[in-house]
């Protein structure tokens, strides 16, 4: 029962290329990429863990995917891996430091490191190519299948966001994912009852690393050429405002954030360079009006009409 | 032999010497009360035996193994568990998540099977367990509510569920019934009885309500000013000079 939605949600992505038109397949292949790199923050926040450099991860994994496909032609499937792979390394040598840290310590650290980072592609040209980047990338070619047309990869990245999105809903799930919640709510308690807390925070980190680099290696071949400013803060800020109206609270939260800014976004096209200060001004609003983002709306509604069938629903409303 | 032998444990706090030159021997199965005034450095102990913090000197043996410089969360792996003065429990889950999350040591869950399954079977025997637990301290019916919502007192006995399900050889709890009333303390002083007698565990506990302790447990450790001022049969505390000296409110122990 609780799976219809998802399910209609996805055969509507099935049939959506038919009924729209290029330009928004597009945006669509955008939107679900974003979907990967959201519901990847997530899974840190839950620890909570805010890191600020989780747009350098998908850069990691872009960069990575650049490299492999361009300098050795290596096919698809597995510069993806290592894409991945590489994001999930470089975000346990990351995340080490920052172990020592958190909440706004852990903000400030991740920034640094994740520069750090970012900073290595802008000053080595060889191989990244500096501050402008790689240019060539080449498009995704499977069997007979030219990825370069945007439907095709819509639904190659429609095939990853629902295998992404299924591990990482798996693992929220999960006793790992609870154990995660666990130390966010009381760090102290988690570890007098034998959770190793700070191997949990790297594993979370670093699987986390892994699924933005993911949604890194598909932006890279859909771009077809990246650069350092791709992946820096003003990128990330766009990352916390969607995490932020759609909330973390739960699974669903960052999915709602995205959908419901991409559409603000694209219908505020016309505003041009207004845009920023638009988007500054949703965050404010979502802060202080709506701290738990538009979830903690969906579950107030959700509460209002499941209580008049429920058998305990006759408490006192205050 | 002792199962925790603590030996000339000190703890400083810079200046502040909160524990000084402690020995304490608990023996298996046994109820240890650890009691004194305001500021004797009670909690002190409890968190430099768990982990919390590392004695300044001395020597921590659980087991035969020294235990000093471990982390909490290895210390909990050999067996020795805490609860916390506080209410110290995760407010959004419901009772028996928070228990659940409390087998977190008897789970083999890693991130593969945690994402395609293959130790979930372990998982139904932990929530088994976990149920078990929760119904041990009588809160079956509080199951599925969601902690922060539950009243304190059983906030209070669902701290020590989430104790009890990681299975210690050591339960230590610190001011178990604090600030509960009467029925509330018959009840838990009941139940910490029971993890004794039913389920073979060492109990250590810090509390400040007198006739909880003289009735509860077996033996009694006297700390004032950092330092180990008596131990002895409950009925020797009571008539011990040094005691009631260092309790002003001395009727109170003779009650």
């Amino acid at each position: 029962m609780k799976y219809i939605i998802p399910f209609a949600i996805l055969a509507g992505f099935l049939f959506l290329p038919e009924m729209i038109g290029e330009y928004y397949v597009e945006v669509m292949i955008l939107f679900m990429i974003n979907l990967i790199l959201a519901s990847s923050f997530r899974l840190i926040t839950t620890c909570g863990d805010w890191s600020l450099s989780q747009v350098v991860f998908m850069g990691v994994g872009a960069y990575t995917t650049a490299l492999l496909a361009k300098f050795f032609g290596w096919p698809f499937w597995a510069t993806v891996l290592f894409g991945g792979l590489a994001s999930a390394v470089i975000g346990l040598a990351v995340v080490f430091p920052l172990l020592r840290t958190k909440g706004f310590g852990f903000f400030i650290g991740s920034f640094a490191l994740g520069e750090f980072v970012r900073l290595i592609w802008v000053k080595f040209h060889f191989p990244f190519g500096g501050p402008r980047g790689m240019i060539g990338i080449p498009t995704v070619e499977l069997s007979d299948i030219d990825f370069y047309e945007a439907t095709p990869y819509y639904y190659l990245v429609l095939i990853f966001t629902v295998a992404c999105l299924a591990i990482l809903y798996r693992i929220d799930i999960s006793r790992t994912g609870k154990v995660l919640k666990a130390i966010y709510a009381d760090e102290d308690l988690s570890k007098c009852i034998g959770i190793n807390v700070a191997r949990h925070r790297a594993m979370a980190f670093s699987v986390s690393a892994f699924f933005a680099g993911i949604a890194g290696v598909l932006l890279a071949h859909r771009l077809g050429a990246i650069d350092p400013k791709n992946f820096d803060v003003n990128t990330m800020v766009y990352l916390v405002i969607w995490v932020v109206v759609g909330g973390v609270g739960t699974f669903w939260g960052p999915i709602i954030g995205v959908a419901v800014m991409m559409i603000i976004g694209e219908a505020a096209r016309p505003l041009a360079e207004w845009r920023p200060l638009l988007f500054g001004g949703i965050l404010i609003v979502f802060l202080t009006l709506l701290p738990g983002g538009l979830e903690s709306l969906l579950l107030k509604l959700r509460e209002m009409f499941e209580k008049p069938g429920n058998d305990e629903g006759n408490q006192p409303i205050d | 032999m002792a199962i925790l032998e603590v030996r000339n444990l000190s703890k400083n706090f810079g200046g502040l010497m909160a524990n000084r030159d402690l020995d304490l021997d608990v023996e298996e199965a046994e109820i240890r009360g650890v009691i004194g005034p305001n500021g004797a450095g009670k909690t002190t102990f409890f968190n430099v035996i768990s982990g919390v913090c590392k004695p300044s000197s001395g020597s921590i043996k659980f087991d035969g193994k020294d235990i000093s410089s471990l982390s909490p969360d290895k210390i909990a792996e050999l067996g020795v568990v805490r609860t916390f003065q506080r209410v110290a429990l995760y407010p959004d889950f419901t009772v028996l998540e928070n228990v659940n999350i409390g087998r977190h040591l008897h789970s083999r869950e890693n991130l593969f099977s945690a994402v395609f399954g293959g130790t979930r079977k372990l998982e139904e025997k932990n929530l088994e367990k976990s149920k078990q637990i929760v119904d041990f301290l009588g809160m079956s019916a509080y199951q599925d509510e969601v902690a922060s919502n539950l009243p304190y007192g059983l906030q209070r006995a669902l701290n020590v569920a989430i104790a009890l399900a990681t299975e210690p050889r050591l339960l230590m709890l610190d001011e178990p019934v604090a600030g509960m009333n009467p029925t509330e303390t018959q009840e838990m002083t009941r139940i910490i009885r029971l993890i004794r007698d039913e389920m073979g565990m060492t109990v250590m506990l810090v509390e400040h309500d007198m006739r909880t302790v003289m009735n509860l447990c077996d033996k009694i450790t006297v700390i004032d000013f950092g330092e180990k001022l008596a131990e002895g049969l409950p009925h020797e505390i009571r008539e011990n000079k040094d005691v009631i000296e260092a309790y002003l409110g001395a009727e109170e122990i003779v009650a």
